[in-house]
């Protein structure tokens, strides 16, 4: 099912060696123990225009208590931002966003992610290109 | 570039949220026939807006309770081809997204491991060994959401 999440349940009992219907109920079970979270449709950002997609990385500024939620929550606010990550090492947060082109992406960048508030440093990776991205789990 | 009209973007977040939904089920909550909302979803596929569905499982409850992000640097660009890693670092299972970027790093990979010690298997035994590998930074992921985006 991480392979092929678009295969029909009777595709995906065969290959299990399963009845439909015993998948069926396997699935559900996975489902009732929150293993099995649900599915995501994925979106084509390039497809829509979006030619770039930016990692930004920043350390913040910890002398604020409330640094980390200020900063989420902001974050959150910006329509360009697909994704939050929060570490543990030199980065502290990591935001994936999304620009038209580098002209869209400067503007992003001068107005809305260099006024979040408490960073303290913040590099940026260009995404060249996606050589996998399965995400499925060894299992 | 394809033009969006708002009942799109709705079809789309929907979906990001839940893409085991059934046309009927969507339809019914945005107000659209469900022959009228297969439609508007054949269409973004097609139109590659759709790019496919990704099952979420709960990596905790399976017993991957680490996920490491490596920014790696090549040591010997030119000398080893990118193909030689690519090829090599794709193939190692607990490894789940490859990407080339450009900045400080050259790759940005996302690991998943059993625990840290598992993690620091994967990392001398499998990262650590692949042709060409330099610098290596780790950062241990402690959270992650997902947002809709500009739709």
């Amino acid at each position: 099912m991480q392979a092929d999440p678009d295969a029909p349940l009777s595709e995906l009992a065969a290959r299990a060696g399963l009845q439909p219907g015993t998948a069926s109920r396997r699935l559900e079970k996975l489902s009732r123990q929150g293993i099995l979270r649900g599915q995501r449709a994925e979106i084509n950002w390039p497809a829509l225009g979006y030619a770039l997609e930016v990692s930004l990385r920043f350390t913040l500024d910890k002398t604020h208590s409330n640094a980390f939620d200020a900063f989420l929550a902001a974050a959150r606010d910006i329509p360009e931002v697909i994704a939050i990550q929060t570490f543990l090492g030199r980065v502290d947060v990591r935001l994936s966003v999304v620009a038209r082109d580098m002209a869209d992406y400067q503007r992003l960048y001068r107005n809305r992610i260099l006024t979040l508030p408490h960073i303290s440093e913040l590099e940026a990776l260009m995404h060249v290109a996606t050589i996998k991205s399965s995400e499925t789990l060894p299992i | 570039m394809t033009p969006l009209d708002d009942l799109d973007r709705q079809l789309l977040r929907a979906l990001q949220a839940d893409a085991a939904q059934s046309a009927g089920a969507l339809g019914r909550a945005l107000g659209l026939s469900q022959p009228a909302t297969w439609r508007r979803i054949k269409r973004l596929r097609e139109a590659d807006v759709l790019a496919g569905k990704r099952v979420d499982l709960d990596a905790e409850k399976l017993g991957f309770g680490v996920t490491v992000f490596l920014g790696v640097k090549l040591a010997t660009k030119g000398r080893v081809s990118l193909e030689d890693f690519e090829r090599a670092v794709t193939a190692i299972p607990e490894v789940q997204t490859v990407q080339h970027v450009l900045g400080l790093y050259d790759y940005r990979l996302r690991v998943v491991a059993r625990d840290l010690s598992d993690f620091e298997r994967v990392l001398r035994r499998r990262i650590m060994t692949l042709p060409g590998v330099g610098d290596v930074e780790a950062n241990v992921l402690l959270s992650e959401e997902r947002l809709p985006g500009p739709i």
